[in-house]
């Protein structure tokens, strides 16, 4: 199994750990990434505020190189998803749009590879099963909130891999590496992304709201499978916490960190230690870590 | 707002109604005020008009109003709006189409937020890719708040998660071409 695989600019800074911890799993799932050479930027949400044709050309770029390999593409970030998503879409719909895209990005792009976010490759693509057989420490005893965020799901005519108002695929990853999903109302509610810096009293109360829903479900910790979810709900969770006179101390986990951590390998090697709320000490009390069996990272 | 005549301002709004229209692909009439939008909208509580309302403001010709509203600066366009309507409606798009009439115009309601999106782009274009730091230090130099957020600086640093320096791509001149093109597609500036 292999794919193009476009990491985004999160994944080089803020969000590395995601960046780690998703290629030592798909690793160890057996899955080749072969990563875009020279991608760009998704345009993200700015540009598509700025200028349609710009939102779908940035994407495009690199969609086109995958394209020329023969290689569909995986992609970590729910939001670069959405967008490599929206101009697939719109190029296999219009064939007027297709040839404006092909002059702008300056080559050919047909979209007839297809983009796939990392959890849908490995949930769906490798497979539960699979996945099962690789776990050699459970996460026996951890109450997790799966988050899935606006972006990795909506628009379901965009993302088209799981429930747009429930979806599941997370829920039953954390079944198969022996931890307990929570029921919890706020899995797809939007973290507001970058609203938490520009406009900080809207953006704090939603992301207060997610994460006092997700403790009061009962979750000991929350999964996400989006870097901008992360750093909104990890980074801030003190500032939000004091502002609102609660005391918070809930770890974030990448979808691909707790799988790491399921197949043996150090919290370390993962990136776990680079988290504001250190996640390491629920996995200790739950004596996860203290299976016999580690893998070591040696890459 | 004041009172107005519907019949005066339909007949004046078309142009901009059809322009919206062409913009965002939606057909206004199609929204039959169910409000299902407003009532999902995570950011509907910090909204001038809800997007219920600004569907309606643009089905009346009262577009001006609209592109007056900070509602389509405030939209995160997480999507929940667009999909649960049951009409099938764009708003995320629409949102968009009429933010930018406004930028044209020059009716900035959200600084901050123009400002963000503007020095993220200018990372792009000069990159081919976002620098973080960078952005978050232009954003705040401009927006008047130098010191937004310092605290958390330091701990991003020593972590490893924000770098001073860019990462530059190698083909940073395609990426200007894609920019160039596209605003010339367009005629529009950003």
């Amino acid at each position: 199994m292999k794919y193009a695989y476009y990491p985004g600019c999160s994944l080089e800074a803020t969000g590395k750990e995601y960046n780690q911890s998703a290629k030592i799993v798909a690793r160890q799932l057996g899955i080749e990434l072969w990563e875009i050479p020279d991608w760009s930027c998704c345009g993200a949400t700015a540009a598509h505020n700025a200028d349609h044709l710009l939102s779908l050309a940035l994407p495009a770029r690199n969609l086109a190189i995958a394209e020329k390999e023969g290689l569909d593409v995986a992609v970590p970030c729910a939001a670069c998803f959405n967008r490599l998503r929206a101009v697939e879409k719109e190029v296999r719909e219009s064939e007027t749009m297709r040839a404006t895209i092909s002059e702008i990005i300056g080559t050919e792009y047909k979209a007839s590879n297809t983009t796939r976010c990392m959890l849908d490759v490995m949930v769906q693509g490798v497979g539960l099963e699979k996945i099962r057989e690789q776990v050699v420490k459970p996460l026996s005893g951890l109450k997790l909130a799966s988050y899935y965020g606006c972006l990795l799901v909506r628009p379901p005519d965009l993302t088209a891999f799981d429930d747009p108002e429930d979806p599941v695929l997370m829920d039953n990853l954390i079944e198969v590496l022996g931890g307990e999903a929570v029921k919890w109302p706020y899995k797809t509610e939007c973290c507001g992304g970058s609203l938490s810096t520009v406009r900080k009293d809207i953006g704090f109360r939603l992301i207060y709201e997610i994460l006092r829903r997700a403790r009061d479900a009962g979750a000991e910790a929350i999964v996400t499978a989006c870097p901008l979810c992360l750093l909104n709900l990890d980074m801030r969770q003190a500032q939000v916490a004091a502002a609102n006179n609660d005391k918070l101390n809930l770890p974030i986990f990448y979808f691909t960190e707790l799988m790491g951590v399921a197949m043996g390998y150090a919290p370390k090697d993962l990136g776990l230690t680079t988290h504001f709320v250190n996640p390491v000490p629920l996995l200790e009390a739950k004596e996860i870590l203290r299976h016999p069996a580690t893998r070591r990272e040696t890459a | 707002m004041e009172r107005v005549e519907l019949a005066d301002s339909l007949r004046q709004g078309q142009a901009l109604i059809q322009q919206l229209e062409a913009e965002s692909g939606v057909t206004l009439t199609e929204c039959y005020q169910c409000g299902k939008c407003a009532a999902g909208c995570p950011v509907a509580f910090a909204m001038d008009y809800t997007p219920r309302q600004i569907i309606r403001l643009l089905q009346l010709g009262l577009g001006e109003e609209a592109i007056k509203s900070h509602t389509p600066w405030l939209c995160a366009s997480c999507q929940a709006c667009y999909t649960r309507c049951p009409r099938e409606v764009n708003l995320p798009r629409l949102m968009e189409a009429v933010r930018q009439e406004a930028r044209r115009r020059g009716v900035i309601k959200e600084k901050n937020v123009e400002i963000f999106d503007r020095a993220f782009l200018d990372s792009v274009k000069r990159y081919g890719r976002s620098h973080e730091m960078g952005i978050i230090i232009q954003s705040n130099l401009q927006s008047m708040q130098p010191f937004k957020d310092v605290m958390l600086g330091p701990p991003m640093f020593f972590k490893g998660k924000i770098s001073p320096l860019p990462s530059k791509i190698k083909d940073v001149a395609n990426v200007k071409e894609i920019f160039a093109r596209a605003r010339a597609k367009r005629g529009n500036k950003h």
